[in-house]
């Protein structure tokens, strides 16, 4: 376990290695002179102040110098500076990161509970007017556009119904959270209620479910202890995976509700041609996913003591 | 086995089959179907409810939604097949080579692969649209460019596995070229599962563009596009809200039909691997 946790985490390093060369090659050859554009408005179009910003940002020097400067940089946490704002890029994202984690988290939480719980309850009522309503309504989830739902709900909830905010923050109370956290977890949900009826129903014949029927258990605890334990395990992994994914789509569910977090702060920083902001919006949500990744497949290892890493 | 037969059987591949040709049919003869020009632009008739001059109503600058929708499935449908035809040739094509070779170009190809596969599609095209500015042309090369990863591994295994195929050894035993091989022995054997990874694609990439021109990194504004064509509609949200209803019931209905298309080949051309009940 040890070696395949430590071979693991040296395999991770060139793939983040990777993704920062991607990201940072992708962003730097942005056409549009970001000095140029920046220091209008301070300064006019004086090549001085544009000299002055280009060397400020370190613009000047050759892209193999910069790169190894963002990843000296990157490792000490520093981001660099706002084109636009005049911040460091770290403060900026500090700000905002909360919002989109709660977000993201709440989004989670309720696509596994919705989702599992949906998955488990059709697999054991197989073929039951229950079974049959939620899998349409999973085939419906995983087609639905996401800021088109966000936009409906907040029509039919918000608008005529009028019980929920349509949109915005608040105060960062229920309120406010129950629509976007919906938006944002739907198609994870619908998602996870197939995955975890088909591993149920995967599960549902194996032998060591009927030897605990015959044993004479009470059929709850079958169904909790024999079948729900072991058809869990690969839907811990897609919900893990789909974690990071989330994380992706809060882009879209944070411009259609207003919230300020990274995804909208990303969408924002290209409107503004500020590429230091964007790209550390893109670096955290990336890394992120990578991170996590990177966990699930450690926790595959522990939930499944089948599973032997040599 | 007999049509009625066929269609009991397979009727996820009837019912997408029917909707997404529907959908074609549309896209080929909108300025036959569409009520109005899609140029049409009358700002008397802002914001008219649906009815029977517009029978979805009109937008903000009194254009018909129906007739934008109508149009607007050319964009779409373009966008899917042209971006995932870049995707699939670039799967097919680095999955052959990778699987076919092995060592280093393996190493090389799938090392690439899993770069781009650990970050999330719609941030990688965001950041490629950010670079590329708005516009149809752009957000094809975006999309193809970022959803090929699947098709490369799923090629990629078919091919180690037919490589070691009797008929190959055959094939190289009677002096065939590499290309040859590949494009006449391994290809049509590994078409099926490349097929449903396609569809299922497209209707992937047609709500990623519509996703991107929401955000309003994609098509440019004014343009028919479906989920530009969302962009705006909060904005009007109380007044008009038809503006944000249909055009997404447009993208729902396609990406659905699609995807219940894609799951049907899939259990057609793969009875054994069976699709998620």
């Amino acid at each position: 376990m040890i070696t395949f946790l430590v071979r693991r985490l040296i395999q991770f390093i060139p793939t983040l290695l990777g993704v920062t060369l991607i990201i940072f090659i992708l962003l730097n050859v942005m056409p549009g002179d970001a000095a140029l554009l920046s220091g209008n408005p301070r300064g006019g179009t004086d090549p001085k102040v544009i000299e002055a910003l280009r060397e400020k940002w370190g613009l000047n020097d050759p892209l193999p110098i910069r790169y190894v400067r963002f990843l000296g940089n990157l490792v000490k946490g520093d981001l660099g500076i706002s084109f636009r704002l005049d911040r460091k890029v770290s403060e900026v994202i500090n700000e905002r990161l909360f919002v989109t984690l709660r977000l993201a988290t709440c989004g989670m939480l309720f696509a596994v509970i919705g989702g599992v719980g949906l998955g488990f309850f059709s697999a054991i009522h197989q073929g039951s007017a229950f079974d049959i309503i939620a899998m349409i309504g999973a085939v419906t989830g995983m087609s639905i556009p996401n800021f088109w739902l966000g936009l409906m709900l907040m029509y039919l909830v918000g608008v005529l119904l009028g019980i929920l905010p349509t949109s915005g923050y608040g105060g960062g109370d229920l309120a406010h959270l129950i629509l976007p956290a919906f938006t944002l977890g739907v198609r994870y949900m619908a998602l996870l209620a197939r995955m975890s009826r088909s591993a149920v129903l995967d599960v549902v014949h194996e032998d060591y479910v009927n030897t605990a029927r015959s044993k004479g258990l009470a059929e709850r605890v079958v169904q909790f202890r024999h079948i729900f334990r072991n058809a869990l395990i690969p839907v811990i992994t897609i919900a893990g995976l789909q974690f990071g994914g989330m994380l992706a789509s809060t882009v879209v569910v944070e411009t259609v509700f207003s919230w300020c977090g990274i995804g909208s702060l990303l969408v924002e920083s290209i409107f503004r041609r500020d590429v230091p902001v964007l790209q550390g919006c893109i670096l955290i949500i990336v890394v992120a996913f990578l991170v996590i990744n990177l966990l699930v497949d450690l926790a595959y290892g522990y939930l499944d003591p089948r599973i032997q890493y040599d | 086995m007999t049509m009625w037969k066929f269609i009991r059987k397979n009727n996820a591949i009837v019912i997408g089959g029917t909707v997404v040709s529907l959908i074609v049919i549309v896209a080929i003869f909108a300025p036959f179907i569409a009520p109005y020009s899609v140029k049409m632009s009358d700002l008397k008739y802002a914001l008219t409810p649906p009815g029977a001059q517009f029978l979805l109503g009109a937008d903000q600058y009194g254009r018909d939604i129906l007739s934008r929708l109508i149009y607007g499935s050319r964009l779409s449908l373009m966008v899917g097949l042209f971006a995932q035809m870049i995707n699939t040739l670039i799967g097919v094509t680095l999955g052959l080579f990778s699987g076919y070779y092995g060592g280093k170009i393996d190493d090389t190809i799938m090392g690439l692969t899993n770069i781009v596969l650990s970050m999330p599609i719609l941030i990688l095209s965001l950041a490629i649209m950010a670079i590329l500015g708005p516009g149809i042309i752009n957000l094809l090369i975006a999309l193809g460019a970022v959803g090929w990863t699947y098709t490369c591994r799923v090629t990629r295994a078919e091919t180690l596995s037919i490589r070691e195929k009797d008929y190959i050894d055959a094939a190289r035993a009677l002096g065939c070229s590499t290309f040859r091989i590949l494009r006449k022995h391994v290809l049509p054997n590994i078409l099926g599962p490349i097929l449903v990874i396609a569809t299922l694609g497209v209707a992937d990439i047609i709500l990623m563009a519509a996703t991107l021109s929401f955000l309003g990194v994609g098509a440019q504004p004014g343009t028919p596009e479906w989920g530009a064509m969302l962009s705006r509609g909060r904005d009007y949200l109380y007044y008009a809200p038809w503006i944000s209803i249909f055009p997404g019931v447009a993208l729902f209905i396609t990406i659905l039909g699609l995807n219940t298309l894609g799951d049907g080949l899939r259990d057609f051309l793969d009875p054994y691997r069976k699709t998620l009940k």
